[in-house]
C-alpha cells in the first residue's frame, strides 16, 4: 500500500516539475517568434523602401528619393545580411536551448543538425560575413529551425500550455472556491456560486488532470521538437558519409604507416641479421680446414645472430598481432599484458564470446597504450580494467590511481586510439582531472561470436 | 629415457628427434597434433613429453591445452612446452599445479643442444626449466618490490638462474664460482626474501617462482 502511495507521490512530484518545465517552454516560444517577426519586418521594410526609391511617385521631393536610392541598396547589401545572419544565429541558440532541454526534461535528446562551419585554410575559425551567411542559408537545418519557430508558436506550445492552464484553473478553484472567478475560471465554475464543495472538487479534478497529463505531454512535445529540430534523414546520411570517408582515410593512412614500419623493422632487423649470418657462415666455410678454431668461433657467432633475428621477429609479431590475443582472446591477452606491467592490475571481464578479430585487436592495442600511459605518465600504482559486452557494444573501462591530467589534445597516443576506434564507429571518453584519477571508457559496437569449443 | 614429441612443422620435429637421439634419448612417438599427443602419452607412458604450444587444427594454444589436459590425467607427468614466444600467463598456468616436472622454453633454446638436453633431462626427473626470458620479465615486474632491492647484484644473478630451474652445480659452473659460494648466496637470498630454506633443488625453485608470482 505504502508503495503505491509512494509511486503516486513520485508521479505527482514529476507532474508538478513537468508543469513548471512547460511554463519555461512556453516562455521560450516568445523570443523565437519575436526574432522571426523582426527578420521579416526588416526584409519587408527594405523591400518596400527599395521599391519606393526605384518607382516612387514623381511628387516625392528629390532629396528623399535620392537618400532612399543611396540608403536602401546599402541596407540591402550590408545591413540586412549582417542582421539576418545575427537573427539566424540567435534562432539557432534558441533551438539549441530547446534541444538541450528536450534531452534533459522531455527525455528526447535531439542531435544538432547543422553543417560544420566552413573553415578555409589560413583563416581564423570564424568565417567572414558573406561566407557565414551563405553557410547558414544553404543549410537545410536553418529553414527547419524557422519552420519550428512557426509551428511551435501556432500548435506546439499548446501541448505544454494545456497542463499549465488546467493546473492554474484547478488551483484557483481550490484556493478561492467562493469567488465567481475571472474570465479564465468563468466557464467551469459558473452556475452555482454558492456550492463551494462542488467547486473544490472541480478544482481538484482540474489540478490532477493538469499535473498527471503534464509528463506525457512534455514527452510528446519533445518528440514534436525532434521532428523539426533533429537532423533530417538526409542530413543524417550526409553526416554519416562524411564521418565514414574521414575515418576511412585515417584507417588507410594508419594501415599504410603500419606496413611501412613493419617493412623497415624487417629490413633493419631480421633481414640484416640473416645477411650477416650468411656471410659469417661463408667465412667459416673457408676457414674450416685451415683454422678450425676460428671457424668454430664464427659458427657460434652465426648461431647467436640467428637467435637475435628470432628475437627481432618475435618483437615484431608482438607489435602486429600478439600471439596470446590470437590464442585466447581479449581478456587473457590483457591479463598477459598486466603480468608484464609493474602496476597492480585488476581485470574484470564478462565476455562470453569473442569480438571480431579487428575489433579485438584495436581494443587490445588501445588498452595496451592506456596501461603504458598509466605507468609512464600518470605514475599509477594500480589500474582497473573492466570489459563488458552489453547492448551490442563492447565496453572497456580503464581507471588508474595516477596523477591525472591526460589530455587527448596533447600527444599522439590518445588521438591514435581515438582514430583506431573510429574505424569501427567506436568512441573514447576520458576523464582525467589534474591530480587524478584517470578514467577512460571506450565503446565499440560489435557482436560477439560464440566461444570456441574447448580442447578435449 | 623415453620421449614423446608433438610439433607440427616437419623440419623442427625431425630436427628435434635427431638431436635427442644423438644424445641417447629414445623417441617413442613424434606426432603433429594435440589429440595424437594425448593418445601417444596414454599408450607409451613416456618419461617426458615435448610439446609445441601452437598445433593444428586451431593453431592457437592447442599444444599448451593438450599438455595441461595430459597433466590432469596423469598428475606429475613431466612436460616441456616449446614456443616461438613466451608468456608469463602460460608459465603461470603450467606451474599452477605446484608440482615439478614442468619446462617452458623458447624454441631458440634448441640451438644449444647440450643445454637443451640438460633441460629435458631435468624436467623428466621432476625438475623445472623456465626460459630466461620468462624469468627476466618476472624479475622486471618485481623490480620495485622492497625485498628484491635488498639483494646484491650477484644474488640477483643467482636468483634468476635458480628460478630457471638450475641446480647449484649448474649455477656454479655458469657463474664460474664454487658450489659453496652458490650455497652461501642461496642461503642469503632465502633469508632476505623470508623463504623457507630447503635442500631439495626442485622445492627451492618452486618456492622462488611462487615468490616472484609466476
Amino acid at each position: 500500500m505504502s508503495g503505491t502511495t509512494g509511486t503516486l507521490l513520485a508521479r505527482g512530484r514529476a507532474g508538478i516539475l513537468a508543469v513548471g518545465r512547460g511554463v519555461v517552454f512556453c516562455g521560450l516560444m516568445l523570443p523565437g517568434i519575436g526574432l522571426l517577426a523582426f527578420g521579416l519586418i526588416l526584409l519587408a521594410g527594405v523591400a518596400i523602401g527599395l521599391g519606393f526609391a526605384l518607382t516612387g511617385p514623381s511628387w516625392e521631393p528629390g532629396y528623399v528619393r535620392f537618400s532612399l536610392l543611396v540608403l536602401m541598396p546599402f541596407a540591402a547589401v550590408v545591413i540586412v545580411p549582417w542582421l539576418a545572419s545575427g537573427v539566424i544565429a540567435r534562432i539557432r541558440n534558441l533551438a539549441d536551448m530547446t534541444r538541450q532541454l528536450s534531452g534533459q526534461w522531455c527525455g528526447v535528446p535531439i542531435a544538432q543538425p547543422y553543417r560544420p562551419r566552413p573553415a578555409r585554410p589560413g583563416t581564423p575559425a570564424r568565417p567572414g560575413m558573406p561566407a557565414r551567411l551563405l553557410w547558414q542559408l544553404t543549410d537545410r537545418a536553418t529553414w527547419r529551425d524557422m519552420a519550428w519557430v512557426i509551428a511551435n508558436a501556432s500548435v506546439g506550445w499548446i501541448m505544454v500550455a494545456a497542463p499549465v492552464v488546467l493546473t492554474v484553473i484547478g488551483l484557483i478553484g481550490i484556493v478561492r472556491p467562493g469567488t465567481s472567478g475571472g474570465p479564465l475560471v468563468g466557464g467551469p465554475f459558473a452556475g452555482s456560486p454558492s456550492d463551494g464543495v462542488k467547486r473544490l472538487l472541480l478544482g481538484v479534478l482540474f489540478l490532477t488532470a493538469g499535473i498527471f497529463s503534464a509528463p506525457p505531454l512534455l514527452r510528446g512535445y519533445g518528440m514534436f521538437a525532434r521532428s523539426l529540430l533533429g537532423p533530417s534523414g538526409s542530413t543524417e546520411l550526409e553526416r554519416r558519409v562524411q564521418h565514414l570517408s574521414q575515418t576511412r582515410t585515417e584507417t588507410i593512412d594508419t594501415g599504410a604507416a603500419e606496413i611501412r614500419r613493419i617493412e623497415r623493422d624487417l629490413h633493419d632487423g631480421a633481414q640484416a641479421r640473416l645477411v650477416a649470418m650468411g656471410m659469417t657462415l661463408d667465412a667459416a666455410g673457408h676457414l674450416i680446414d685451415d683454422d678450425p678454431k676460428a671457424a668454430r668461433a664464427l659458427l657460434i657467432e652465426a648461431r647467436d645472430n640467428s637467435a637475435k633475428a628470432l628475437s627481432d621477429l618475435r618483437n615484431l609479431v608482438r607489435g602486429i598481432h600478439p600471439p596470446v590475443l590470437a590464442d585466447r582472446g581479449l581478456a587473457d591477452a590483457i591479463r598477459a599484458l598486466a603480468l608484464d606491467s609493474p602496476m597492480r592490475t585488476y581485470l574484470a571481464s564478462d565476455l562470453d564470446g569473442r569480438p571480431p578479430a579487428p575489433v579485438e585487436s584495436a581494443a587490445y592495442f588501445a588498452v595496451s597504450e592506456l596501461l603504458a600511459n598509466a605507468a609512464k605518465h600518470a605514475k599509477a600504482g594500480q589500474v582497473w580494467v573492466d570489459i563488458r559486452h552489453a547492448d551490442g557494444m563492447l565496453k572497456i573501462g580503464v581507471t588508474d590511481d595516477g596523477r591525472g591530467g591526460a589530455d587527448p589534445g596533447h600527444g599522439t597516443g590518445l588521438r591514435g586510439i581515438e582514430r583506431r576506434l573510429a574505424a569501427f564507429d567506436g568512441v573514447l571518453a576520458i576523464n582525467s582531472p589534474p591530480g587524478g584519477p584517470t578514467a577512460v571508457t571506450m565503446e565499440i559496437p560489435c557482436v560477439l561470436s560464440s566461444p570456441k569449443t574447448s580442447f578435449s | 629415457m623415453r620421449v614423446v614429441i608433438a610439433e607440427d612443422l616437419f623440419l623442427l620435429r625431425d630436427g628435434l628427434t635427431r638431436m635427442l637421439e644423438a644424445h641417447g634419448l629414445e623417441i617413442s612417438a613424434a606426432v603433429d597434433n594435440g589429440s595424437d599427443l594425448l593418445a601417444a602419452i596414454r599408450a607409451d607412458q613416456p618419461d617426458v613429453a615435448i610439446v609445441d604450444v601452437r598445433l593444428p587444427p586451431t593453431f592457437t594454444d592447442e599444444g599448451l591445452r593438450a599438455a595441461l589436459t595430459a597433466r590432469k590425467e596423469q598428475p606429475g607427468l613431466p612436460v616441456l612446452v616449446l614456443s616461438q614466444y613466451v608468456e608469463q600467463l602460460y608459465a603461470r598456468e603450467l606451474l599452477a599445479g605446484g608440482t615439478g616436472g614442468i619446462g617452458y622454453l623458447l624454441k631458440d633454446r634448441v640451438f644449444d643442444s647440450a643445454q637443451f638436453v640438460d633441460a629435458v633431462r631435468r624436467v623428466a626427473d621432476g625438475g623445472t626449466a623456465m626460459d630466461p626470458e620468462v624469468i627476466s620479465r618476472l624479475l622486471a615486474r618485481n623490480a620495485g618490490d622492497g625485498s628484491l632491492t635488498a639483494l646484491s647484484p650477484r644474488e640477483r644473478e643467482v636468483l634468476a638462474l635458480m628460478a630457471e630451474g638450475r641446480s647449484n652445480a649448474a649455477i656454479a659452473q655458469r657463474l664460474v664460482i664454487t658450489e659453496r659460494a652458490v650455497a652461501k648466496h642461496t642461503a642469503s637470498i632465502f633469508l632476505k626474501l623470508d623463504l623457507q630454506p630447503s635442500d631439495d633443488d626442485n622445492r627451492r625453485v618452486l618456492a622462488v617462482l611462487a615468490y616472484l608470482g609466476a
